[in-house]
């Protein structure tokens, strides 16, 4: 990585905005866990990269993508497929 | 119901130079609403052929301030959004904002007790915010703010902190990693642990932290913060930056 792309590293908190907007609130504060090492982190603390067309939320730990969000004119793009989702609960 | 998060148009109604490269902006907002200290607004610029390009900047004032707030800009090189926020803005341009915004990196008055906070650079801005709503809300629990800055003249905010310091238990330590003026008193180096055991000692260990600066000051205020006894679950951070250290 060269030191110009470093500069242009953030954390979770560059992405609240565009979180609020496609989930309706703060996401910032809610914990995700990376599908690929297992670490757990707020997604403030998420490394965040904003300033190209997209933005793209990595694990501090091992640097998978948890989540990528993509907005064109017309619609939403979010992809989540690096973050752990729980299965769901067998509780009832 | 909640409030959603809209753009709103802003006009700027003062600016201040803080230094050479650092610039307050002074933005009017007509659907103001209070921010907790720590938020911050998403400014949006767009251009005649529609390009628009998006940044988020740290409110710097203090929540009371009804119908504005302060951002704080660091000019960035070649940045799209800075240069034009940092040299080409007058009073009275107008742009897209949205905010305030966050969760995380949050404090206020509502929060008791010893209060940690960590600068490098323009990581200062946010914190700020947290210390005139201090002061402001006559705040008297024991608070101390350690500042790395490169040199002297880079210090934003120096007078301001200066003033607070000398009320409300608040008491702010420096250190200047590049250069330093003659006679200079505080710290001369990066921060390091026995730094942060020195500043954070009279504190205890129950003092909740905010660290906010370049990604590699981040790491080690926080690790070390971790190391010199503080809970891991009462610092929280806020990173920009270079990741190298």
């Amino acid at each position: 990585m060269t030191a110009k792309d470093d500069d242009l590293v953030l954390d979770g908190n560059a992405a609240a905005g565009t979180l609020a907007e496609i989930y309706g609130d703060d996401m910032t504060t809610v914990l995700a866990e990376c599908a690929s090492c297992g670490k757990v982190d707020h997604v403030a603390g998420l490394v965040a990269y904003v300033h190209a067309p997209g933005i793209v939320l990595r694990c501090t730990a091992c640097s998978t993508v948890m989540i990528r969000i993509v907005q064109t004119p017309k619609r939403t793009f979010v992809d989540v497929r690096g973050k752990r989702i729980p299965p769901p609960s067998t509780k009832t | 119901m909640k409030r959603t998060l809209e753009w709103q148009i802003a006009t700027v109604k003062a600016l201040r130079v803080e230094t050479v490269d650092v610039k307050t902006l002074t933005l009017a907002l007509p659907d103001w609403t209070a921010h907790r200290p720590g938020q911050h607004y998403d400014v949006r610029l767009t251009a005649e052929d529609g390009y628009s390009s998006q940044r988020s900047y740290s409110v710097a004032s203090e929540p009371e301030r009804m119908g504005e707030i302060d951002i704080t800009v660091e000019r960035i090189g070649d940045g799209e959004v800075s240069p034009y926020l940092d040299d080409t803005v007058v009073v009275g341009d107008r742009f897209e904002v949205r905010g305030p915004i966050g969760g995380y990196f949050v404090w206020d008055k509502s929060i008791d007790g010893p209060l940690l906070l960590v600068a490098g650079g323009s990581g200062i801005v946010p914190l700020m915010a947290m210390l005139r709503h201090r002061a402001v809300a006559g705040i008297s629990d024991p608070a101390r703010l350690l500042y790395s800055s490169r040199t002297y003249e880079q210090i934003i905010y120096g007078p301001e902190l200066e003033d607070l310091a000398k009320k409300n238990g608040l008491t702010v330590s420096y250190t200047l990693t590049r250069t330093q003026p003659a006679g200079w008193k505080g710290y001369a180096r990066r921060i390091d642990d026995a730094m942060l055991k020195e500043v954070s000692a009279p504190l205890g260990r129950g003092a909740l932290a905010y660290i906010c600066g370049p990604t590699a000051l981040v790491e080690v205020a926080a690790d070390g913060l971790e190391r010199v006894g503080l809970r891991a679950e009462r610092i929280r951070t806020e990173r920009f930056g270079p990741s190298g250290p």
